[in-house]
């Protein structure tokens, strides 16, 4: 099979619009307050972290395809661009595959709408229900960056975005793309909150996304090694991620760890334990940016990219514990 | 490992040993073989929801008339199931005993739906804007809403080990799942892969494509002059999908060859197609390339044809263009005449509907099309037709879905004899 290198990538978190804002947060280790979240029905608001406004606003958003469009496809773009800006080539053709995860999807479009259609369908607007589907984000980075080629729009756990590498990986073997953007994105309205509160208080869900373009031309940053996906419902949680580890050791002395935990205990138990003796440096951008859900997945890739490319860290490892459904890992090296 | 996956230097030859479908016009191949032929319709009014203030009120539903099939999971994890994933399990069960796959560790599961389990987010919603809110079994719904909650449901009742990917390519979905599987067998990725498409009506989907007045107010005539929109539908179909090697190897009966598979993106528009269908054009031209097969070759092709009028005008420009000059050769139906638009599962639903007629030498009707769109240049099929009564061998059926967003996908399927 080719070797498979990152020829750039990119993020749009609640520190901000870009990577350097969300590599300056990592390394501070904070952010602002959550936002409370106004929610019908109770007086008690619900915490998120959402992406700010940017500042000054992007030229892209004013495409055709995107004013109207819903945050998530916005943050997706944003990241995607970021992501191809440094990818020599992955602008310039119509032979970019596209692959665009998701957990949770379009919800700012998606809840007015059943909304409008609970209370009298035939005024629901016809405005909101294409945006509502899930790979509106997906059409409309393809219709941006003009390409034809194969476009995919992947739903699952937040370890969807590793097995979205690997499938870029088999295009570009296959030469079916010339280069590949993969990316991670989510949107928060007040029933995310609603709804990750049921398996666990402690989680503030966030929103943003992450890219990445793969390409077989070297850069200095490699994708190794992407394993199995460990199903919870095999064996479960806890043995699927000691499944994941033995498959992705053993590691180099210098190895630099990104984990999916946003805390160490209830549903993040697990993996913390996993990691406890971790010997290197630790890193867990959800700790500090929220439950970014697969965009939280793809902030691992992205910082694990990042690293490799400006510091002295041969080799990253990355972590995903899903919600439900599976774990999976990765390893990218720096190319010496 | 994902990555590096094992590869093969040569391709490998891709066959279906079993197949699942439940629509409308019934549960198993024999049911649904007999709609699709005589192109009966199975509209109906809509009863799992209310359409009292909708433009439209029918819709092709699933009865569901066979007892839920048996498998590892208890009678109290069956219960929690919403529609689209018992849908989803009638295809399964069928598929997997007909292709007797024992034991298939490391089987990839692929999927294609575009609401997974909707209905349980629509009764989330319901539930969460009651005052005060109401909170039992609101964790159930959400996991459910998911949609990797069904396929990992049918790993769990047949001991499937993954890895699974749900594609939600809108209409395309289910297309997109058959042909992703049909590459990871071909390229020797794996050997086996469990594929199909899934969805099931629901409110929200229904209401959107009345809000866009995409749907017919009258009857759903896929290419016909004075067609007027497409009529919703639901249901499954899963295939089984093997090496030609292995399933030989095992006397499987082979019901057909998965021969190649496209897929493009139509940049023209959200929800409109390129008006010439360049992407449509491109995705039945990449099928064809990466089967070996010449356009002229094709006897049927199973289209998208939803019956709205700029799908249809786009579709014919495509196939007319495709065909060139062998354009009244080829025969084209859409069987969403008689059971609607099955959206995530349209696509793996009408694989299955080329390997009925391939299999069994016959091309589906479009029963409601009377006046062909004078911009059809190919042959419809209106009435009930036997393969021996064309003028050359029927062996390979091309499959189009195409979806909301420009994703384009084309499925070609070759006779297994």
């Amino acid at each position: 099979m080719s070797r498979i290198f990152i020829s750039g990538y990119g993020a749009v978190s609640p520190a901000g619009w870009g990577l350097p804002a969300m590599r300056d947060a990592i390394a501070k280790g904070s952010l602002p307050q959550a936002r409370a979240l106004c929610r019908p029905g109770t007086e008690k608001p619900l915490d998120v972290r959402q992406v700010p406004s940017p500042n000054p606003r992007p030229a892209f958003l004013s495409h055709p395809r995107l004013r109207r469009a819903s945050s998530i496809s916005q943050y997706a773009l944003g990241a995607a661009l970021e992501a191809c800006a440094t990818s020599p080539g992955a602008l310039d053709q119509k032979c970019l595959g596209v692959i665009v995860c998701i957990f949770s999807g379009c919800v700012h479009y998606s809840r007015p709408f059943y909304d409008e259609t609970l209370k009298d369908p035939s005024t629901a607007s016809p405005l909101l229900f294409p945006e509502t589907v899930f790979n509106s984000p997906a059409s409309h980075i393809s219709a941006y960056l003009g390409s034809t080629a194969i476009n995919y729009t992947l739903i699952g756990d937040s370890g969807t975005f590793l097995q979205a590498l690997a499938l870029a990986a088999a295009w570009l073997d296959e030469k079916k793309v010339t280069d590949c953007l993969v990316v991670g994105t989510e949107e928060v309205d007040w029933l995310t909150p609603e709804a990750t509160r049921l398996f666990d208080r402690t989680i503030i869900p966030s929103e943003g996304a992450g890219a990445i373009v793969l390409s077989t031309t070297p850069t200095q940053v490699e994708l190794k090694q992407i394993t199995d996906e460990f199903l919870y419902s095999a064996e479960g949680k806890a043995t699927a991620l000691t499944r994941m580890k033995e498959a992705l050791g053993p590691f180099d002395q210098r190895a630099l760890l990104l984990d999916s935990t946003s805390g160490s205990k209830g549903i993040f138990q697990e993996e913390d334990h996993l990691w406890s003796s971790w010997p290197n440096r630790r890193v867990s951008p959800k700790q500090i940016l929220g439950e970014g859900l697969m965009a939280g997945a793809a902030w691992e890739c992205v910082l694990a990219a990042d690293e490799l490319k400006n510091s002295e860290a041969a080799e990253a490892i990355v972590s995903v514990a899903g919600f439900h459904q599976h774990a999976i890992g990765a390893r990218f090296a720096k190319v010496f | 490992m994902l990555f590096p996956a094992p590869t093969c230097k040569e391709s490998r030859r891709v066959v279906v040993t079993g197949v699942g479908i439940i629509t409308a016009y019934g549960t198993g191949w024999e049911a649904n073989a007999e709609g699709f032929r005589w192109g009966r319709s199975a509209f109906r009014p809509v009863t799992i929801f209310g359409t009292t203030r909708q433009r439209v009120k029918t819709a092709a539903e699933v009865e569901f008339t066979n007892p839920f099939p048996q498998t590892r999971l208890t009678s109290r994890e069956v219960s929690r199931f919403e529609r689209a994933g018992r849908l989803l399990f009638y295809a399964a069960d069928e598929a997997l005993r007909q292709s007797a796959w024992h034991s298939s560790p490391g089987t990839p599961v692929i999927l294609g739906t575009t609401s997974g389990g909707m209905a349980s987010g629509e009764e989330f919603y319901r539930a969460a804007i009651q005052s005060p809110p109401i909170l039992r079994k609101q964790a159930t719904r959400v996991t459910h809403y998911l949609s990797q909650r069904q396929a990992m449901n049918l790993c769990a009742a047949y001991d499937l080990t993954g890895p699974i990917n749900i594609i939600a390519n809108a209409c395309a979905a289910g297309a997109n799942a058959v042909g992703h599987g049909f590459e990871m067998v071909r390229s020797g990725r794996t050997e086996r892969a469990l594929v199909g498409g899934y969805d099931a009506l629901s409110q929200l989907v229904f209401a959107g494509f009345d809000s866009l007045q995409a749907l017919s107010p009258t009857t759903c005539r896929p290419f016909d002059v004075n067609r007027d929109g497409l009529a919703l539908g639901e249901g499954a179909a899963v295939l089984a999908l093997e090496t030609l090697s292995s399933a030989q190897e095992r006397g499987a009966q082979i019901l057909g060859e998965v021969a190649g598979y496209g897929a493009s993106t139509d940049c023209h528009h959200l929800t409109q197609p390129h008006p010439q269908g360049e992407a449509a054009l491109k995705s039945m031209r990449l099928a064809c390339d990466s089967a070996g097969v010449k356009p002229e070759q094709v006897t049927y092709v199973n289209d998208h044809g939803t019956g709205t009028p700029m799908n249809d005008s786009s579709e014919a420009a495509a196939i007319n263009t495709l065909a060139g000059d062998c354009v009244s050769q080829i025969h084209v139906s859409s069987t969403k005449a008689g059971i609607g638009h099955l959206l995530g599962a349209a696509g793996a639903v009408e694989s299955v509907v080329c390997l009925m007629a391939l299999k069994e030498q016959w091309l589906p009707p479009m029963m409601t099309t009377l006046h062909p769109d004078p911009a059809v240049k190919f042959a419809l099929v209106q009435k009930p037709a036997k393969a021996k009564e064309l003028s050359r061998p029927f062996e390979f059926a091309l499959s189009n879905s195409f979806g909301f967003g420009g994703a384009n996908a084309s499925l070609l399927f070759r006779r297994w004899s």
